[in-house]
């Protein structure tokens, strides 16, 4: 996400026609894909009047739900910041045997579909689960799914700052007697912090939107193991698509807020780059 | 403080940067470990620091032997080629860091950082980020916070090889008045022999991970131990087993039987001094400095005959 | 030593969450051997299930990555007002939850969407038909190009292109001779991200399909119907299918991924 500007072109990459034609395709490609569902939610989320849409999201099962999905996907962010740095700290900087298959399988749960996910971890962490353990149908449940589909975000954001991090800047600490544990706090973490910041926004966004891990592993128990995810697809299949459409819409402004709050924070702490 | 390195050896996996090295650097001098890229000079000096390990040998500082400890608890102060300046504090906090890593009073830090900004002249910039300053106010920065713990030894790594030349020349000139003030012991490495020669009181020269000679300028330029010596602190022409200096070519219009013949290919007028490239009648190149008024005198011309003769000539015996 | 510490608490965490589950998983689908779990991926349901579902990647990603290229060109290269909201739209699609994006081609092409009436009056069918999940699978997997080829094109900057240029190509051969072999690469790592999802998308599908077995069914919705339907032995099967699916495509990251990630 960087601050630069985009370059003006002097010469079309394209043709002219050609590149008018592009433009066109693309524009049409992105409003019927992208644009035009996203306002017809909107739009629907608002039909039979605003009562319908305050009764809508006001339902104890549908705050229930948004509360439980807030929390978990804090959490696991919260987790994620620690437990992804501490990957993305062994893979840059330590070297031990069968080090490239750990980097790779990082990638894991961009790849694997989240049904599979989910089946995977109940298979080892439910009922008939080999190791005894059995979290199925409880908040851990969620917790666990959530984790593994969020696992790679700030890894791969810390990675690259980690590799490019001026090794000099930690021996200039060293050199004025500063000891490892000093050096991290005031050295390597701040130089860290935005990256894990980054990588926490694309992990939150993921999390309050996650369905396909969670549904089988939490048993989508109401008021208890239910995210919102799952209750605007139980409204779906209910026949209530506008008051599914309103949840919908609370999620999104929510999540949007989020957004929002951690990308100024991100830009407070890289200010010494835009001085 | 005075600094004894005792055979020092140093490996990155095949490749011997330091080999049975051995230098001693007196109390309060300004040292330069000058030599080629890849002659071991910045290892040495990360050694001394304690930021790599030698394989073998020992470092003593002020006669304690070091060689154990971990840099930071050495007492040097290290200035890095570029800068490694702590991008995301101010500058006020940069210097003060070692002071705060020590646990000092916060007025002592202030004051104490406050004297040293005005001492490198960057008191107005106290509140700024590096990102804001210059190279060479960012290296002034760096020389700063090195010198706010008053380390017995200051050591600088290529410190003004990142700035421009002209920066380059100011810095070398305002170190050298630095140390005189400070009496720090102080060691800094550079390829450049120009700088080693203008403020070094010792210079260390280097190649291939080895020591080739310890001296004064003055000492190296005059008296060099071999072939690498005095072709790396000076220009150098070659006849044979002779080594002669532009400047000891005496150019003569007339033969006096200790003379060869030889043509002039090229007249180079750089400023006061004028070069002047010969072929010699069997063949071979050199080039002769002489003064704007000895070649006005001489009337050189390219194509005319010249006959030149080494005023001193060193042949070095071989080991 | 701090270096051990880290490493097992990294290491632990890999494993408890990940390498365990799948190897489990490939556990299960095979403790009774091959011919059961064999079986159980060939019944018809199942073929169609994976048919299907290479079927609608076979569309999505062709479309995403002309798509991709094209719109990366755009944002890079030429100045248009709302270059930010196309940003957003195209980034959108990983911000939604996949119920969601469902949900909102429900109430574009269904029944009682705004398209909903012309469309039953020309007799198409979009949701609950292939069409439906073809165009939310499009959507979930469409930011992967752009944002893979978008850095490249500011990276090697115009030069290049303006090189070109001045040696008489025409746009149509710049772009052909100079830009797209620069952002190939970029292009192959965005191909197999935009694969990877197509192939792996639930929720948006779950909901546009209307889970009718042999008919749309994916693969991932025929997982789930079969662990529903308590049939655990094809749940596992069909999932090792996906998983090695899936491994398949970390191994093509691996190779087209842009920079080294560790030393």
């Amino acid at each position: 996400m960087s601050a630069r500007t985009e370059s003006l072109p002097r010469a079309p990459a394209v043709g002219s026609t050609g590149a008018g034609l592009g433009m066109g395709f693309a524009t049409a490609y992105l409003s019927l894909i992208v644009l035009l569902p996203l306002a017809a939610l909107v739009w629907h989320s608002g039909k039979a009047g605003r009562s319908n849409f305050w009764e809508a999201v006001s339902d104890p099962q549908a705050v229930s739900a948004l509360k439980l999905t807030l929390a978990v996907s804090t959490a696991v962010c919260l987790i994620n910041a620690v437990m992804g740095t501490v990957v993305a700290w062994i893979l840059v900087r330590d070297r031990f045997p069968g080090q490239g298959v750990v980097n790779a399988i990082i990638d894991l749960p961009f790849a694997l579909p989240t049904i599979v996910a989910g089946l995977t971890l109940l298979a080892l962490y439910g009922p008939n689960g080999p190791v005894g353990v059995d979290v199925a149908f409880s908040r851990t449940a969620v917790v666990l799914a959530l984790l593994f589909v969020t696992l790679p975000f700030v890894i791969r954001t810390v990675q690259p700052v980690l590799l490019e991090l001026d090794r000099e800047m930690e021996e200039a600490a060293a050199s004025l007697g500063a000891g490892p544990l000093l050096t991290f706090r005031h050295i390597v973490f701040p130089n860290l912090f935005p990256a894990i910041l980054s990588g926490v926004a694309l992990a939150f966004a993921r999390a309050i939107g996650e369905f396909g891990a969670v549904v089988l592993i939490s048993g989508n128990l109401p008021f208890k193991t239910e995210v919102a995810s799952v209750f605007i697809f139980g409204r779906i299949e209910s026949g209530d698509a506008p008051g599914a459409a309103a949840v919908s819409v609370v999620i999104l402004l929510i999540s949007f807020a989020v957004l929002l709050g951690i990308g100024a924070l991100r830009r407070w702490t890289t200010r010494h780059d835009r001085a | 403080m005075a600094i004894i390195g005792r055979s020092l050896t140093k490996r990155f996996g095949s490749f011997t940067a330091l080999d049975e090295v051995s230098i001693e650097v007196a109390a309060g001098s300004l040292t330069a470990l000058l030599g080629p890229s890849g002659s071991g000079k910045s290892t040495l000096l990360r050694v001394i620091a304690g930021l790599e390990r030698p394989e073998t040998g020992t470092v003593e500082l002020d006669g304690v032997d070091v060689s154990g400890q971990a840099a930071q608890k050495r007492g040097v102060g290290f200035v890095f080629q570029h800068y490694a300046a702590f991008k995301h504090m101010t500058v006020r906090e940069n210097v003060a860091f070692g002071l705060k890593v020590r646990k000092r009073p916060r007025a002592e830090i202030r004051s104490r950082v406050d004297e040293l900004l005005e001492l490198v002249q960057l008191a107005g910039w106290a509140d700024h980020y590096p990102a804001q300053l210059s190279g060479g106010q960012r290296q002034r920065m760096a020389l700063a916070r090195a010198l706010a713990v008053e380390p017995k030894v200051l050591l600088l790594d290529e410190p003004f090889g990142a700035l421009d030349a002209r920066v380059r020349k100011e810095l070398r000139g305002w170190l050298r008045r630095l140390h005189d003030e400070m009496h720090v012991t102080t060691i800094f490495v550079t390829h450049d022999q120009e700088e080693a020669m203008e403020i070094a009181d010792q210079i260390v020269l280097m190649n291939h991970g080895r020591v080739e000679q310890v001296g004064s300028p003055r000492e190296l330029y005059e008296e060099p131990a071999n072939e690498f010596v005095m072709s790396f602190v000076g220009p150098v022409n070659r006849f044979g087993e002779s080594f002669v200096r532009p400047h000891d070519l005496e150019l003569r219009i007339e033969p006096n039987g200790e003379t060869t013949e030889g043509k002039v290919e090229r007249i180079i007028h750089l400023g006061f001094e004028v070069r002047v490239e010969v072929q010699l009648e069997d063949g071979r190149d050199c080039w002769a400095q002489v003064t704007r008024e000895e070649a006005e005198q001489l009337e050189l011309a390219p194509g005319e005959s010249i006959y030149v003769r080494p005023r001193r000539a060193k042949v070095f015996q071989a080991i | 030593m701090h270096k051990w510490v880290l490493r097992l608490v990294g290491l632990s965490y890999l494993a408890v969450l990940l390498a365990a589950p799948v190897g489990l998983v490939f556990w299960r689908t095979f403790e009774h051997g091959i011919g059961p779990a064999w079986d159980a991926v060939t019944t018809p349901a199942a073929k169609h299930a994976f048919v299907l579902t290479i079927i609608i990647a076979a569309i999505a990603v062709p479309a995403n990555t002309i798509f991709g290229v094209i719109c990366a060109l755009a944002i890079v290269r030429r100045r248009f007002p709302g270059k930010g909201i196309v940003n957003a739209l195209v980034d959108l699609p990983l911000a939604l939850s996949p119920v969601v994006v469902g949900l909102a081609f429900l109430l574009l092409y269904g029944r009682n969407g705004w398209f909903g009436n012309w469309l039953t009056d020309h007799g198409i069918q979009v949701v609950f038909a292939l069409p439906g999940m073809i165009l939310v699978t499009i959507f979930v997997s469409l930011p992967f190009v752009v944002r893979e080829v978008v850095p490249v094109l500011r990276e090697i900057g115009i030069e290049q292109e303006q090189a070109a240029a001045t040696l008489g190509a025409s746009g149509f051969q710049t772009f052909q001779r100079v830009t797209l072999p620069a952002i190939r690469w970029a292009v192959g790592y965005g191909v197999v991200l935009t694969t990877a999802r197509a192939l792996g998308e639930f929720g948006a599908v779950s909901v546009v399909s209307g889970h009718i077995v042999g008919k749309t069914e994916t693969a991932t919705l025929h997982v789930e119907e079969r662990f529903r339907s308590f049939d655990y032995t094809g749940a596992y099967a069909a999932s090792v299918v996906l998983a090695l699916l899936a491994i398949a495509t970390l191994l093509a990251m691996s190779l087209f991924k842009p920079k080294e990630a560790t030393r």
